[in-house]
């Protein structure tokens, strides 16, 4: 039952982690036109996939984390939620209707609502696809997250 | 309600942010561990408690769209050059408190840098320089009691005589003491593994011996100070060699004091103390009244490890320290560690750290001539620590007559301290004078261990091309040689203690 997935996704380390946001703002700049953090935030509106929950001195980045059995996948309504042949779970933001389903039973909290003027979508770690790899893996500057085949 | 108290309304630092560039990000936030910085919902502006700010710079360098800059306030007291703003800003601390003023770090008076004044010789013409990448290059020191004379069997090749533990240095460089609770098990960590993997030693400091970093014992050095922490015999035998701290260069004279709130489960383990009580190193070892009681401790520790294990003596550099090492080379040590007024602590009163001690220069200097005098020299190893700061310095020291240098300063730099002068309090921005587990995790033992390794590798490569220049190819052909400096801009008093010519001689 438990096949292994050839999936590649980003794995946090707590004990790394020093809740500096560097993902963040590397997932907000990569994820821009501009590609460029202040505009990124300023001029786009754009807010980052990947969220640092921070807890005293426990922290770690939070992003979708691909699941097997993906309770968003189920849950939304306009099937602009796809699950590829590795496992990876993509999210169409054209076919989104905003619905938030997703949002609301993803377990992780790594779906999120944007809600700009022309559209309403949720939105997600798409594991930087045309980017080739991770930006937060790149930026994290503690090695607190790790670019990996799933465990 | 409204007056501030002159200490609050005078701050040295602000926090300049560039409100355009600002993402909101709140790194800065979370990065602040002085409450320095914080974030106004209402406004949704990120603002600052300049009061609170010491300038570790650590907001300004993680701030991903660099908007922050940390700058000496503007503001400044009528210019005068006996009442410094540091002079005003004392007084204004302990009319309020009535306390000495704690700091940390070494000292940052402009007292006279001699390694500044030393310059390096080269070969020109009459005598070939070499070439470090393609001859090979010597740097390996030993430290430890060297005999009088080598006796040789029959053939004429083996040794008969039996030489004493020698430690085996691939640098002559080995990272100073800094105690399990002054820093945390982090960076010991990151100094044990560049031991380990470039073949120099690490010291414990004071505070004992985690029993995590126990598989590092061939390149620990453990230490036996006043309070005695964490001292029992297995302690003894993990380790290299063992070092009987007497003084520190930052604060001669005085113990310590680790304050019990700050003593979590893993130090109070390590130091064999009750959680949450105050560690307190006193002044004197209170069983050494002299150099006959040293010379007791010296052989007690011998003989618990079997005369296995070399015994360091480390003292700080104060006026007559060439007859306190002779002394101790008196009293049976194998090396002494001599510690100088620019040496850097945890904590310490600021009166003692700026205005106690000798410059490190002198102190090499002096004792170096007084053990060559007395015959004693090589019974003993000759260790300077305090303020070094280059391959450079250490070659310097080195020439003048040291047999390696323990960097401290220079190690907590690798690590990212931006010396803000605030490892008393605990909060260090930078993960590494703290024990809180937040702060803490920010020093990733794995990177820093890298960091070090390539600064001694860094080193070991400055060191081998100014000695290529000087046409030596091994550190010992250096080790004393003072007829390879030339000091400049220095009085006949300076040069005739430091035994160098000026340059142009």
């Amino acid at each position: 039952m438990s096949k292994k997935r050839k999936l590649m996704k980003v794995y946090p380390i707590e004990e790394n982690c020093i809740s500096c946001r560097y993902c963040e703002v590397a997932c907000t700049m990569v994820h821009s036109e501009s590609k460029d953090p202040v505009k990124a935030y300023k001029l786009e509106n754009l807010l980052p996939r990947a969220t640092v929950e921070v807890k005293e001195a426990v922290s770690l980045s939070l992003m979708c984390r691909h699941c097997k059995h993906p309770f968003c996948f189920d849950a939304c309504i306009s099937g602009a939620i796809m699950v590829d042949e590795n496992g990876k779970v993509n999210l169409d933001e054209e076919k989104c209707v905003g619905c938030w389903n997703c949002v609301l039973v993803c377990p992780f909290g790594a779906a999120h609502p944007m809600i700009k003027e022309e559209k309403r979508h949720s939105f997600k770690c798409d594991l930087c696809g045309d980017r080739g790899f991770p930006a937060c893996v790149e930026a994290c500057p503690n090695r607190a997250l790790i670019y990996d085949f799933e465990r | 309600m409204l007056f501030k108290k002159p200490q609050v309304a005078f701050y040295p630092f602000m926090v300049l942010r560039d409100d355009y560039k600002c993402v909101r990000c709140k790194s800065c936030v979370d990065q602040c561990s002085f409450d320095a910085t914080y974030y106004d919902e209402d406004l949704n502006m990120i603002m600052n408690h300049h009061e609170n700010c010491v300038n570790c710079k650590r907001c300004e360098a993680f701030c991903p769209t660099d908007a922050i800059k940390v700058v000496r306030n503007p503001s400044t007291f009528h210019p005068d050059a006996n009442w410094t703003p540091e002079a005003i800003r004392d007084i204004h601390v302990q009319m309020l408190t009535g306390a000495v003023i704690l700091t940390s770090t070494g000292n940052d008076k402009p007292i006279k840098n001699y390694f500044d004044h030393l310059l390096l010789d080269a070969c020109q013409v009459t005598n070939p320089p070499i070439d470090p990448l393609r001859e090979p290059m010597e740097l390996k020191t030993f430290i430890g009691r060297k005999t009088d004379q080598l006796q040789f069997d029959s053939d004429g090749v083996s040794i008969k005589t039996t030489i004493g533990k020698q430690l085996e240095l691939e640098i002559p460089v080995l990272f100073s003491a800094m105690s399990y609770g002054s820093i945390n098990l982090n960076l010991q960590k990151a100094m044990a593994i560049a031991c380990r993997e470039f073949g120099t030693y690490w010291n414990t400091g004071e505070g004992g011996l985690h029993k995590s970093l126990r598989e590092f014992k061939d390149h620990t050095i453990v230490q036996v100070a006043s309070g005695r922490f964490g001292v029992d015999l297995e302690y003894l035998e993990t380790s290299a060699a063992i070092e009987i701290k007497i003084g520190q260069g930052a604060k001669p004279g005085i113990g310590g004091h680790l304050p019990g709130e700050k003593v979590n489960e893993g130090i109070a383990e390590t130091r064999m103390i009750p959680v949450g009580s105050d560690a307190i190193s006193p002044a004197p070892h209170h069983d050494i009244y002299s150099i006959e009681d040293l010379r007791q401790l010296i052989y007690a520790l011998k003989e618990a490890t079997n005369y296995e294990k070399p015994v360091f003596v480390k003292i700080a550099a104060v006026h007559n320290v060439a007859a306190i090492a002779c002394g101790i080379a008196h009293a049976g040590a194998d090396a002494i560690a001599i510690d100088g007024v620019r040496g850097g602590t945890g904590a310490t009163p600021k009166s003692l750290r700026d205005h106690v001690g000798i410059p490190i220069e002198m102190a090499i200097a002096a004792v170096d001539d007084r053990l060559r005098k007395e015959g004693l020299r090589n019974e003993v190893s000759l260790i300077a620590a305090g303020g070094f700061r280059s391959a450079v310095d250490v070659l310097k020291a080195i020439a003048l007559g040291a047999d390696a240098v323990y960097i401290g300063t220079v190690a907590k730099l690798a690590a990212g301290c931006t010396q803000c002068q605030q490892c008393h309090t605990g909060r260090c921005a930078w993960g590494i004078t703290t024990n809180d587990p937040k702060l803490a995790k920010r020093l990733n033992p794995e990177i820093v261990a890298e960091n070090l390794y390539n600064l001694l590798r860094a080193w070991a490569h400055d060191i081998k091309e100014l000695l290529g220049a000087m046409g030596i190819n091994a550190i010992e052909s250096i080790r004393g040689n003072r007829l390879r400096l030339r000091s400049w801009g220095l009085t006949e008093q300076e040069n005739k203690i430091l035994g160098v010519l000026p340059a142009g001689m």
